[in-house]
C-alpha cells in the first residue's frame, strides 16, 4: 500500500496535483506529483535519511533543493541505466521511478560501518599518506580493498547503456544562462531589440528563485510575472528556451558546451529518443544570470537530516507545497532568511526560535517574529544539532556563553550567499571578495560575457530586474541591435544585508565543512597545523571541494576558516575558482553516437561487396576495411590460404585492390619543380608516360613517406602515398606549396577516393590486361616497359589509368578507373582471367611479396628510419634542395652505427620468426645494453620454404652472414638467425622486366 | 576557439589542424649557415605570452594553410589571413630590399 503524502501543505506549491506519480525508494513505494523533484517527493512524505557519508557512514539527509546538493545522492533506475550518484534534489519525479540509497551496509537505518566515525581519528585529512604508509604489501591486498569497501558513493551499470545519446549546435547572438528574475529581463530586453536568443536552465521550470521565494513585480506574484515572461519569449521566433539544460562550461570565443536532459524525466527514452543532448553553443554575448548558492553555518552535527539551507526550506514550501519538519529553529547572519519565517507559519509549521549571529537585528526581522511569538536570539548561534537519524533540537549558545537545547526537527540555517561565478572563471577570470557581501564576486570577464543578478552579488529581485534589463541591452546593443532599455517592472523592497560568519566555535559535535567529502572543521585545523595552507594545497590534503558537487556549498567556507586560522584576510589566503564541468556530465553524452563501430567511420574499398560475396576475411587498415585474404573450402588455415595466394601470383596472376593508397593530382607549370623539392629523388626530368618510386622526407631528415609519381603531361602528375599517410602527405604538400614556395605555380587535388585501383600480378597478368584495355593500346612489354603509365579507356570505353609497377616482384600493372567502375573492374578481371586461373590476393600475401622483395612499408617507415637507414641513402639527389635534405646530413643521423635495414632468415628453417624480436649477439646477455636492433617485419615464404624477416640492426651491411639471437622477451623466446641480403626472391629483379 | 577562415567564415577549431610559429622562415639551402639554419627552423621556438603568429590548416575546410594572431594568454584571436598572401609578401619584399 503506498504511503499518504502527510507533509503535503494543501494550497501551497506549484506541483500538478491532479498527477500522482508512483516511485519506489529502497523498495518502498510511495507517491508524489507531476513537478516534484525527488527529494520534494521524499519529504512529503516524511522521508529525511536518505544517504550514509562517503567516509564516516554517518546519516544524511537533504541539505539544498537545488544542484548544489552535496548528500541526497542516490542510485536511479536499475540494471543497464542505474545511475549513481544523481542528485535526488534536481531528479525530476516520473510515473515508477526507482532509487536507492547509496553506501549504507546493510541498511540504511542501520549501518554497521557508522563505526568509521569512532575511527575518525584514523580517517581525518591525510589519513592515505599517513595511516597506509607502511608496510607497502598490505596497501594492494588489505588497506585498499577494505577503504574501496568502507568509502565510496553509489556504483555504475556494469551493463553496456541502452540508450541514445545526440549531439547538436546552436547559435546565438544572445545567450543567457539563467531564468530568475535577472536571466528573463535579461532575455526579455535582447529579444525584444532583435537579437536571436538563447535561454537555457538547469531545471525542468523556468524562473529561477521566482519559484521558491514569494514576490511581487508590477503587481503580479513573482511566478505569475515569470510565466508570462517566459511565454513572450516562447511566442518569439527569435527565441529558443530550453529547460532541463545545464551549462557545463565556458570556452574561447563565446563557445559553450552544454546537456540538455531530453529524457531523463521519464523510465524509458521513446522509441528514436536520445536521453541526452550535449550542445555546442556559440554565442556573439553571454549574460551569465545562475544566481548564487546559499552558504551552510558549520556548526556541530550540521549533516544531521533535518539540518537545511533555509532557501532550500523556502523552495520545498513554496515550490513544491512540502512542509520539511514541523517545528523549526531559523539560524542565519542575514536579512534574507528572515524571509523564510512567513513560509514556515503559511506552511503550518512552528517556528520555535530565531537565531542570528548579529548582535543586533534590524527592527522590521524583530517585529515580524515578535508578532509571531517567536523567540529571538541576537548574538548566539546554534552551536550543535541535537539528535541521531533526524534533528530533534538545537543546541543554542548565546553572546554571553550560556547554552540552553530548543526542540525542533528542522534548521533553516544561512550563513548568505555566494554568487554563482563558477562559468565567470572557467576561461581563466579570477573571483574578487567583495567584503560587503562577505562573498566572491566575479572578477574580469571576457568582452563577450557580461553577468547580471545574484550571480553579480546583486542579490535583491529589483536589483536582479535592473541588471537583466540592462545586460540584455548592452548584449542586443553589441550584436548590432539598436536597444533601448526595458522598462524596469516594480518590486517590493527587500532587506539583503549579512554579516560574516563562518563557524560556531562552541560546536561539541564534529561539524562538517564539505558534507559530500567528510571534511570537518577539525580537519581544517589539522591541515593548517601540519602546514598545508595555501588554499591548493588545503583542498588536497583534506579533499576539500574536490567531490562532484565541486564544493558549492564549502569552498568559501573552508577557504575563510583557513583565513582565519592563518591571521590573514579572504582575499590573501585565496579565491575560488572552478574547471568544467560545473556539475557531472555523463560519458555517454560526450561519446553521443561516437560509440564502438561509430567511433570513426570505416571506409569500405570499391570491391568491398564482390570481396564480401568472395568470402574474403577482412582486416581493419587504420580507417579502411580491407580483404585480408580469400579462404577456399578445405583450407585449413590462414597460412594455407596465404602461401595458394603467393604462388598464384608468383606462378599465374592475381588481382588485388590497392585503392586505398592517397592519390593526388599535382598540376601546373612548376609541378616538375615543386616535386623536386617534396621528393629527395628528382621528378622534373621523369618523361611524359613514366613512373618513379619516390621517397619524401620529414623536415628532420627522416623518412616521411613513399610512393610513386607518374607523369601524364609536362603539366601534370600524379602521386601516390601510403594508405596510411594519404591525408597528412596532402597537409605537407599544401604547406610547402603555400608557405613555403607560394610563387610556384601548382596546384593540388587529392583524388584518393576518385580512383579504383587494383594491382594485376603475375607471369599471366599482361594476358589478362590485354583482355581488359581497349584497342588501340599496345600493352606489350616493347610498346609498354616496365615503369610506363598511360591515360587510356578500358571494358569498352570507360576512362582509365594504368602504370605499369610493381610491389610483389612480378611482371605487374596497376590499373584505375574511376570509382563507381571499381566494382564492375574487378568482376571483369576475375571472368576475364578465369582461363589463367586468376585469383584475388589480400593484404596478407601482398605483405609476404613485398617482404619477399625487401620492399619497406610502415613498419619500417616508422618516424625515426631515415632514406640511408632503409637503404635508400643513394637515391637522393645531391643535385637539389629538397625537404629533409640538410637535416638529413646531420652526424647522428649519418653515423655508420645506425641501425640499418637488412634481411633475416633463421638457422633452424623449421622455426618461426617474431616481428619485434631484439637482435643480441650470439653469447650475449639479452639486456637493454647489449641490443642492436630488431626485426621489423616478417612473413613465411612459401617461395623459399622458411620464415624470412626484415629489420634493423647497427653496423648491418659489414655483418653478412653473422650469426645472432632474435629475442622475444614477451614471448619468452629466442632464436637464432643468420644476416642476408634484404630481397629474398629474385634478387636481380628479373620478372618484372619482362 | 573559433577561427574566421578567410575563404569560408568563423569556423570552429575542430575542423582546423595547428601547426606553429608563423614567425620562423625555412631557411636557404645553399647559405653556408645552412645546418645551423635548418636546425633553428625545426626546433627552436619561441615560447611566447603575447600575440603569436601561427600556422594552421583547414584540414575538414578548404585546406587553405592561414596565418592566425592569437595571444597565447587569452586565445583571443585578432586576425586571420592567407598564408600564402603573407609568403609572397614576404618573397617580394625580400626581393625588393637592396
Amino acid at each position: 500500500m503506498t504511503q499518504s503524502q502527510t507533509f503535503r501543505v494543501s494550497g501551497l506549491g506549484l506541483v500538478d496535483r491532479t498527477k500522482s506519480l508512483d516511485f519506489t525508494f529502497d523498495g518502498v513505494p510511495y507517491t508524489g506529483y507531476a513537478g516534484d523533484t525527488l527529494a520534494s517527493a521524499l519529504l512529503a512524505n516524511g522521508i529525511r535519511l536518505v544517504g550514509r557519508s562517503f567516509k564516516y557512514h554517518r546519516p544524511r539527509g537533504i541539505l539544498t533543493a537545488g544542484s548544489e546538493e552535496p548528500n541526497a545522492l542516490v542510485e536511479l533506475r536499475s540494471g543497464a541505466r542505474r545511475e549513481p550518484n544523481t542528485r535526488a534534489t534536481v531528479a525530476e519525479l516520473y510515473e515508477g521511478l526507482e532509487a536507492k540509497s547509496q553506501n549504507r551496509f546493510p541498511s540504511l537505518s542501520f549501518d554497521l560501518l557508522s563505526v568509521n566515525g569512532l575511527l575518525s581519528p584514523v580517517f581525518s585529512a591525510g589519513f592515505y599518506y599517513k595511516t597506509f604508509m607502511w608496510p607497502a604489501a598490505f596497501w594492494e591486498k588489505l588497506y585498499e580493498p577494505i577503504i574501496r569497501r568502507a568509502a565510496g558513493l553509489g556504483s555504475a551499470a556494469i551493463e553496456p547503456d541502452p540508450d541514445l545519446y545526440d549531439k547538436a549546435n546552436a547559435f546565438c547572438d544572445v545567450l543567457v544562462i539563467g531564468s530568475g528574475p535577472a536571466g528573463l529581463m535579461a532575455a526579455l530586453s535582447a529579444a525584444r531589440a532583435g537579437a536571436k536568443v538563447i535561454v537555457v536552465d538547469e531545471s525542468f521550470a523556468m524562473g529561477g528563485r521566482l519559484l521558491s521565494d514569494v514576490r511581487s513585480i508590477d503587481g503580479k506574484s513573482g511566478v505569475d510575472w515569470a510565466n508570462a515572461v517566459v511565454a513572450e519569449l516562447a511566442a518569439s521566433p527569435r527565441v529558443r528556451l530550453m529547460p532541463r539544460t545545464t551549462i557545463f562550461g565556458a570556452y574561447d570565443s563565446g563557445t559553450f558546451g552544454a546537456v540538455e536532459r531530453v529524457a531523463d524525466h521519464v523510465a524509458v527514452p521513446a522509441a528514436g529518443e536520445p536521453r541526452q543532448r550535449l550542445w555546442h553553443i556559440v554565442a556573439k554575448h553571454t549574460i551569465v544570470a545562475q544566481g548564487s548558492t546559499e552558504r551552510p553555518i558549520v556548526f556541530g552535527n550540521n549533516d544531521r537530516p533535518g539540518v537545511m539551507l533555509a532557501s532550500a526550506v523556502r523552495s520545498y514550501i513554496n515550490r513544491f507545497g512540502v512542509a520539511p519538519g514541523q517545528t523549526a529553529v531559523v539560524f542565519s547572519n542575514n536579512d534574507d532568511a528572515a524571509n523564510t519565517i512567513d513560509d514556515l507559519i503559511r506552511a503550518g509549521m512552528t517556528v520555535a526560535a530565531l537565531v542570528d549571529t548579529r548582535p543586533i537585528l534590524p527592527p522590521a526581522i524583530k517585529s515580524k517574529a515578535r508578532k509571531h511569538g517567536i523567540r529571538v536570539f541576537e548574538g548566539a548561534a546554534v552551536a550543535d544539532a541535537i539528535g541521531g537519524q533526524r534533528v530533534s533540537g538545537a543546541r543554542i549558545v548565546a553572546a554571553y556563553g550560556t547554552a540552553q537545547t530548543i526542540s525542533c526537527d528542522l534548521i533553516a540555517a544561512s550563513g548568505g550567499f555566494n554568487p554563482n561565478v563558477q562559468v565567470t572563471t572557467h576561461l581563466g577570470g579570477r573571483s574578487q571578495w567583495q567584503e560587503n557581501l562577505a562573498a566572491f564576486v566575479p572578477g574580469t570577464l571576457p568582452k563577450w560575457m557580461a553577468v547580471a543578478g545574484a550571480a553579480n552579488g546583486s542579490f535583491s529581485t529589483s536589483s536582479c530586474l535592473i541588471d537583466g534589463a540592462r545586460t540584455g541591452a548592452e548584449a542586443a546593443a553589441a550584436c548590432g541591435f539598436a536597444a533601448a532599455v526595458a522598462t524596469v517592472p516594480s518590486t517590493d523592497d527587500e532587506l539583503t544585508e549579512v554579516s560574516a560568519f563562518w563557524h560556531v566555535e562552541a560546536a561539541k559535535h564534529k561539524a562538517f565543512v564539505d558534507q559530500q567529502n567528510d571534511v570537518t572543521a577539525a580537519d581544517i585545523r589539522l591541515a593548517e597545523r601540519e602546514g598545508f595552507r595555501s588554499v591548493e594545497h588545503l583542498k588536497r590534503y583534506t579533499t576539500l571541494g574536490m567531490a562532484t558537487d565541486q564544493g558549492k556549498t564549502s569552498n568559501v567556507n573552508g577557504l575563510a576558516m583557513m583565513a582565519e586560522l592563518t591571521n590573514k584576510s579572504i582575499p590573501a589566503t585565496g579565491a575560488t575558482s572552478a574547471r568544467p564541468p560545473y556539475t557531472p556530465v555523463s560519458l555517454g553524452v560526450l561519446a553521443g553516437e561516437h560509440r564502438e563501430k561509430h567511433f570513426k567511420p570505416t571506409r569500405l574499398t570499391p570491391s568491398h561487396d564482390w570481396a564480401k560475396e568472395r568470402g574474403a576475411v577482412f582486416v581493419e587498415t587504420g580507417m579502411w576495411l580491407r580483404a585480408q585474404y580469400f579462404p577456399k573450402s578445405g583450407e585449413r588455415d590462414w597460412l594455407e590460404t596465404v602461401n595458394r595466394e603467393v604462388k598464384t601470383v608468383r606462378s599465374g596472376v592475381g588481382v588485388c585492390d590497392v585503392s586505398t593508397l592517397g592519390k593526388i593530382e599535382v598540376h601546373g607549370t612548376d609541378a616538375g619543380k615543386f616535386l623536386d623539392r617534396v621528393y629527395i629523388n628528382m621528378m622534373s626530368t621523369l618523361g611524359v608516360g613514366k613512373a618513379r618510386y619516390g621517397m619524401m622526407l620529414r623536415e628532420d631528415g627522416v623518412a616521411m613517406d613513399d610512393g610513386t609519381a607518374a607523369r601524364f603531361a609536362d603539366d601534370r602528375y600524379f602521386i601516390t602515398t601510403t594508405t596510411a599517410n594519404a591525408i597528412k602527405v596532402l597537409q605537407h604538400l599544401e604547406l610547402c606549396r603555400q608557405w613555403h614556395w607560394p610563387d610556384l605555380d601548382v596546384q593540388l587535388f587529392p583524388v584518393s577516393d576518385q580512383w579504383a585501383q587494383y594491382s594485376v600480378a603475375g607471369p599471366r597478368a599482361r594476358d589478362l590486361l590485354a583482355k581488359i584495355v581497349d584497342a588501340p593500346f599496345d600493352i606489350s612489354n616493347a610498346a609498354f616497359p616496365y615503369m610506363a603509365c598511360a591515360e587510356i579507356t578500358a571494358l569498352g570505353g570507360i576512362k582509365a589509368r594504368i602504370y605499369r609497377l610493381s610491389f610483389s616482384g612480378e611482371l605487374a600493372y596497376e590499373i584505375a578507373v574511376p570509382a563507381r567502375y571499381g566494382d564492375l573492374l574487378i568482376r571483369r578481371l576475375m571472368s576475364e582471367g578465369e582461363e589463367f586461373g586468376a585469383i584475388p590476393y589480400g593484404t596478407e600475401a601482398l605483405g609476404v611479396m613485398r617482404i619477399e622483395k625487401g620492399h619497406v612499408a610502415g613498419a619500417e617507415l616508422n618516424g625515426t628510419t631515415t632514406a640511408a637507414d632503409l637503404g635508400l641513402g643513394k637515391m637522393a639527389s645531391t643535385k637539389k634542395d629538397f625537404v629533409g635534405r640538410v637535416l638529413a646530413q646531420r652526424p647522428g643521423l649519418v653515423d655508420p652505427d645506425r641501425p640499418r635495414l637488412i634481411g633475416f632468415k633463421p638457422i633452424d628453417t623449421a622455426v618461426r620468426l617474431r616481428g619485434g624480436a631484439h637482435f643480441i649477439g650470439k653469447d650475449e646477455e639479452p639486456t637493454a645494453q647489449n641490443d642492436q636492433g630488431y626485426m621489423t617485419s616478417v612473413a613465411y615464404s612459401p617461395m623459399l620454404g622458411h620464415w624470412v624477416g626484415l629489420g634493423l640492426l647497427a653496423r648491418s651491411e659489414a655483418r653478412m652472414g653473422e650469426i645472432l639471437k632474435a629475442v622475444d622477451p614477451v614471448r619468452g623466446e629466442s632464436t637464432l638467425v643468420q644476416v642476408v641480403p634484404a630481397a629474398f626472391y629474385d634478387v636481380e629483379g628479373a620478372r618484372l622486366r619482362v | 576557439m573559433r577561427i574566421n577562415c578567410p575563404f569560408c567564415g568563423e569556423r570552429g577549431n575542430d575542423e582546423f589542424s595547428y601547426l606553429g610559429d608563423a614567425s620562423v622562415v625555412r631557411p636557404d639551402a645553399s647559405a653556408p649557415d645552412a645546418a645551423d639554419a635548418f636546425y633553428a627552423f625545426a626546433y627552436e621556438r619561441r615560447n611566447v605570452a603575447g600575440p603569436t603568429q601561427e600556422l594552421w590548416y583547414h584540414s575538414a575546410g578548404c585546406h587553405a594553410w592561414l596565418v592566425v594572431t592569437r595571444d597565447t594568454r587569452t586565445h583571443e584571436i585578432s586576425d586571420v589571413k592567407p598564408a600564402q598572401d603573407i609568403a609572397l609578401e614576404r618573397q617580394n619584399s625580400a626581393s625588393t630590399t637592396p
